[in-house]
């Protein structure tokens, strides 16, 4: 690869930004994200063991460090959210990181590439990116797992929530741009199979996804945001401080 | 107490001299009375420098310089290690700092014209430890081993491929050590970025601090203090640094960290600019990000690189933006230091300047686009312009008359 990736990468830069990836450009909707929300957080956390976690990992992140930051006990989350074995052969414990058990070398044979760690996905594609991603596969038969994604076009990843969402097919129109040409132009989605879900239910299951993901992107958050007030606090007042004593010291200096 | 104290001091005195390098650098160093807001960048780059420092001592404990753990021993760091999270964060946020003091640091520098004679070697010097400084801002940012890491390390190295006849192949080689960036790229960039640059940085200050104190400080009018002195010799407009500027820069040091911490602990990504989103995607030698960016600090000068259609062209214009102002001091042929007494047509050559290297550090974070590429080549031309225009303009400029005293 060498020489010619760097070259490649060195040209893709060189290139008007209309050009690159498919994400660029496609509008993301909005998902409100709340740390605090713990009930938000235990319910995605149950969505993204059950459907998530069988092909991806998220092995940045523990068990316990869930069971502590979400409100449930130890105890808890081995009994519901904890599906993984060890090397051993024994149901994984709540110390550990959340290792899945689908090694590499299938999930490349199964998708083309191995399913990528998702501990900071909120975090390198962003919450607003992820909230659309999930709610935007559509039935494309061209694709080898018969889906295909509004943001993330050739995604090589199957419609994993298609039960709670159903199937939706892409609603077309024909647009003519500034220039006159005509294109066709996704404008929508119309439900051809319901789900276990209506789509109100599906965008708050997706919603709460989502949050845990974000949570778990950055799981000091809360705690930084409450430490980060108090040293706030303090400066101010070091500040106050800091400047009567300059106040008192440069009385004497004659301007 | 107080006789002890001082036998003490006696003893240490007559061995190493403690009570003269105080009293040289701190207690009888007499700077202008005059300091602005613009005086404070100084002690605050030392300060954001220790930062640096210590929470990096702290990072190498758990950091793995390895191919295969780095990105996960950071993850490991900002999760399981205690406070790991604030002492990263602290870190990252400290290199943005550095650069934001810095660069208002070097503007101090060239609107009171501190580079001038008898200065030029403080500005030298600080120029040497604004090269370090990159050096280090660059090779620290491999470390993550994230994406954007791996690839503007990529690009940056390449750059360097633009040298001809074969030279330049045989220095990115040389460079990362591989024929990719790699394990072993990784590994010397933690070397020189743990011990040698630091070093290099350090030894630099010291120099930059020694210069500084042999000439004195320069001030918001320019004018030398030393010409006014009392019969005790000490100058009219002198006061000394401690306890004077050390209470106020504490001040300052209040004001800043209030700056910091809040990004620390608020928004410690600062909007993808200080951490960038890519960055959180361990660095994958066969999927290019879909936009490679520079950080913040460095895109004005990525952006005059991609402002000359020529490859080797544009590396030679990125070094020259840089190179040209060591030689500042000699470009700038006028005896008026501030820009208080300066001309009109002095103060928006400046301006220009200053405006200039914004918008192309704005262009530098961008993907590139045809209205991009055309403002960053008049930013480029408006950059160099400034140090040709400098040159004539300062010749037979028509300047106000420099007061004898400082103002106030």
């Amino acid at each position: 690869m060498n020489t010619r990736t760097v070259i490649s990468a060195f040209v893709l830069l060189l290139m008007p930004a209309a050009s690159f990836g498919a994400s660029v450009g496609v509008e993301l909707d909005h998902v409100r994200i709340d740390p605090t929300n713990t009930a938000s957080l235990q319910r995605g956390a149950r969505t993204f063991v059950n459907y998530c976690l069988g092909c991806h990992t998220a092995d940045y992140q523990r068990y316990n460090r869930i069971a502590q930051d979400v409100g449930l006990t130890d105890e808890q989350v081995v009994e519901n959210l904890v599906f993984t074995t060890d090397d051993a052969g024994e149901r994984t414990k709540v110390g550990s990181l959340m290792f899945n058990n689908m090694s590499k070398d299938y999930g490349k044979q199964a998708f083309g590439a191995s399913p990528p760690n998702l501990a900071l996905t909120a975090r390198s594609r962003g919450t607003d990116w992820l909230y659309t991603y999930l709610r935007t596969f559509y039935l494309d038969p061209s694709r080898p797992v018969g889906v295909n994604n509004k943001v993330f076009a050739g995604a090589s990843m199957p419609h994993v929530l298609w039960e709670l969402q159903g199937w939706q097919k892409p609603v077309y129109e024909t647009q003519t741009d500034a220039h006159g040409h005509e294109a066709e132009v996704m404008v929508g989605f119309e439900l051809v199979t319901k789900g276990k879900q209506t789509p109100e239910e599906y965008d708050r299951t997706v919603a709460d996804l989502v949050n845990f993901m974000a949570y778990m992107a950055d799981p000091i958050k809360v705690v930084r945001h409450r430490v980060g007030m108090w040293v706030m606090l303090f400066l101010i007042v070091f500040l106050v401080v800091a400047y009567q004593l300059k106040k008192e010291y440069w009385r004497d200096i004659v301007k | 107490m107080g006789k002890r104290l001082e036998s003490t001091m006696a003893w240490i005195d007559d061995r190493f001299p403690a009570t003269k390098m105080w009293e040289e650098h701190l207690s009888k160093y007499y700077a202008p009375k005059n300091f602005n807001f613009w005086y404070y960048f100084g002690s605050l780059a030392l300060l954001v420098l220790v930062i640096q420092i210590v929470t990096g001592i702290f990072l190498t404990m758990n950091y793995k310089p390895d191919g295969d753990l780095a990105f996960r021993s950071v993850e490991y760091i900002m999760r399981d290690v205690n406070w790991g999270w604030l002492i990263r964060y602290m870190h990252s946020t400290g290199a943005s700092a550095f650069f934001v003091v810095v660069y208002l640091h070097m503007f101090r520098g060239l609107m009171y014209g501190s580079y001038k004679k008898p200065r030029e070697l403080v500005w030298i010097f600080g120029m040497l430890i604004y090269l370090a400084l990159m050096a280090e801002a660059f090779m620290g940012y491999l470390l993550p081993w994230g994406q954007m890491s791996y690839w503007g390390a990529q690009v940056i190295i390449s750059l360097f491929g633009a040298i001809p006849f074969g030279i330049g192949d045989s220095i990115t080689l040389w460079l990362k050590g591989d024929y990719i960036i790699s394990d072993a790229t990784l590994n010397r960039f933690f070397a020189l970025h743990v011990i040698a640059v630091p070093l290099i940085l350090v030894f630099l200050v010291i120099a930059h601090i020694i210069a500084l104190h042999e000439v004195g400080s320069n001030n918001p009018d320019g004018v030398d203090i030393k010409k006014l002195k009392n019969e005790e010799g000490i100058p009219l407009d002198g006061i000394p640094f401690h306890p004077y500027y050390t209470v106020k820069d504490i001040v300052g040091v209040g004001v800043f960290l209030i700056v910091f911490f809040a990004v620390v602990f608020f928004a410690p990504e600062m909007g993808g600019y200080f951490l960038e989103h890519a960055n959180f995607e361990p660095a994958d030698p066969l999927k290019t990000p879909e936009h490679i960016a520079p950080v913040w600090y460095f895109t004005p000068f990525y952006a005059i690189l991609r402002a000359v259609p020529d490859k080797l062209g544009g590396v030679i214009a990125m070094g020259a933006a840089i190179v040209v102002l060591f030689f500042l001091p000699w470009i700038d042929r006028n005896g008026v230091r501030s820009i208080r007494y300066r001309s009109l047509p002095y103060k928006i050559n400046l301006t220009l300047f200053a405006v200039s290297f914004v918008v192309l550090g704005y262009f530098g974070m961008q993907a590139p686009t045809p209205v991009g590429t055309f403002v960053s080549q008049v930013c480029s031309l408006i950059y160099f312009g400034f140090f040709v225009a400098l040159f004539f303009i300062s010749r037979s400029e028509k300047t106000k008359p420099v007061p004898a005293r400082v103002t106030h």
